[in-house]
């Protein structure tokens, strides 16, 4: 499992850790009932302290991507995808919402609008 | 959660130096960062835990027990590293294998050696013919092998190379590893606790003026740089300290969203780091 820590960031390094766990679940690069290494294990395989990675966990844990067994581990929970694709579409909304606030003011038609999204769609 | 050490209100008193009411908490398995200036009375406080000075006033328990009264209890439970080396220049690595075998039952030459291999420490050679950053791992080894719960150490890293302190840090999250055990470990090289302290005490002039998690300080804390004209709008209630330079004054504060929030028309507020907190602090005011 590859996590990549900025250090000179703004974003909290727990903030990081969460962010990149999550994208591994959505990119199916983590599945249900993967077991997660261990907050400790974590903190000195990434150089940073346990409450750091304790806190990227609990986040997880609240957020519904993970499940903790006690004195077992911490395990991706089963439901999760759905829940991130929920989250996805959301803030999918807000880009689009900004974007056609953006063209109404500019005077730019939807057709338009529709044109660039198939572009960027079939870009990759 | 019980707490691995516990001091309330130390104070000890020199000539022309006090500690004045040194609180401090190392939870289990947490590693715990004293950070301050030279002769601001972390070597103290950590001398005042393990009992080898006398304090004027205040408690100290490690795992609730009475330092004075349980000393020896405790001791077993300790792996201590201090400034002054207690090993002789004149023994080898098996040398010292042998002396500490005989002296702690819970001695794990095992351990001892395979990282004696990993850090390729000579086993023949006398320990006056190693390198400072060789006899500094030879000692947190001697203090780590016994299984011990607690590790106290004074300044481990000092006078080492990047390298040499890294190869220390990563023995250090090793040992707490095991959620049972935890480390109270004074620094002035603060980068080293930036990475693997859970939570900071700092100690200046005797006090202790900060203490809180790590991630608190480093994800909240913010430093904002302005001019005097700037800093004249600013309430005193929103900064914690000002350093006052030649260009620009550094305004430390305790929470640096809020901060931005308040005062939109001050932009430059970076991310604090331990080094800068400690400068602000202390030529602060």
């Amino acid at each position: 499992m590859d996590i990549i820590i900025s250090n000179s960031s703004n974003e909290p390094i727990y903030e990081q850790i969460r962010e990149q766990i999550k994208n591994k679940i959505v990119a199916s690069e983590l599945s249900p009932g993967d077991r997660l290494p261990s907050i400790r294990t974590l903190a000195k395989d990434l150089r940073v302290s346990v409450i750091t990675t304790k806190s990227a966990y609990d986040d997880l844990e609240r957020e519904g991507f993970v499940e903790t067994i006690p004195s077992k581990g911490t395990y991706v929970a089963a439901k999760n995808r759905e829940l991130l694709r929920e989250e996805q579409l959301k803030k999918i909304e807000k880009l689009i919402e900004t974007a056609v606030s953006l063209a109404k003011v500019s005077l730019i038609e939807k057709e338009k609008l529709d044109e660039m999204i198939d572009i960027f769609y079939e870009e990759d | 959660m019980e707490n691995a050490i516990e001091v309330r209100n130390l104070k000890k008193k020199y000539d022309g130096f006090a500690l004045k009411g040194i609180n401090i908490t190392v939870p289990r398995g947490m590693i715990v960062g004293l950070i301050g200036e030279n002769g601001a009375g972390k070597t103290t406080t950590i001398k005042s835990i393990l009992n080898l000075i006398k304090v004027d006033e205040g408690t100290i328990s490690i795992f609730g027990y009475d330092h004075i009264e349980d000393e020896k209890r405790i001791k077993d439970e300790i792996g201590v590293v201090l400034d002054d080396s207690f090993l002789s220049d004149y023994l080898t690595v098996a040398h010292v294998d042998k002396v500490l075998s005989s002296l702690y039952e819970n001695w794990d030459s095992k351990l001892f050696f395979k990282y004696i291999e990993s850090f390729k420490l000579p086993k023949d050679k006398m320990i006056k013919d190693f390198s400072s950053g060789m006899k500094m791992k030879l000692k947190v080894l001697a203090a780590i092998c016994h299984h011990h719960k607690l590790l106290i150490l004074d300044e481990p890293t000092s006078g080492l190379d990047p390298v040499a302190r890294n190869e220390i840090l990563d023995m250090f999250q090793e040992f707490i590893e095991d959620e049972e055990n935890s480390i109270l470990v004074s620094s002035h090289i603060t980068t080293d606790l930036e990475h693997i302290a859970d939570y900071i005490i700092y100690i200046s002039d005797g006090e202790v003026v900060i203490s809180k998690t790590k991630d608190e300080l480093l994800d909240k804390y913010g430093i904002v740089r302005c001019t005097k004209d700037e800093y004249s709008s600013i309430s005193k209630d929103d900064y914690v300290k000002c350093k006052k330079n030649r260009y620009d004054y550094e305004l430390l504060v305790e929470d640096r969203q809020v901060f931005k929030n308040k005062y939109r028309n001050l932009d430059v507020i970076d991310k604090p780091t331990l080094e800068e907190i400690m400068l602000i602090f202390v030529k602060g005011e």
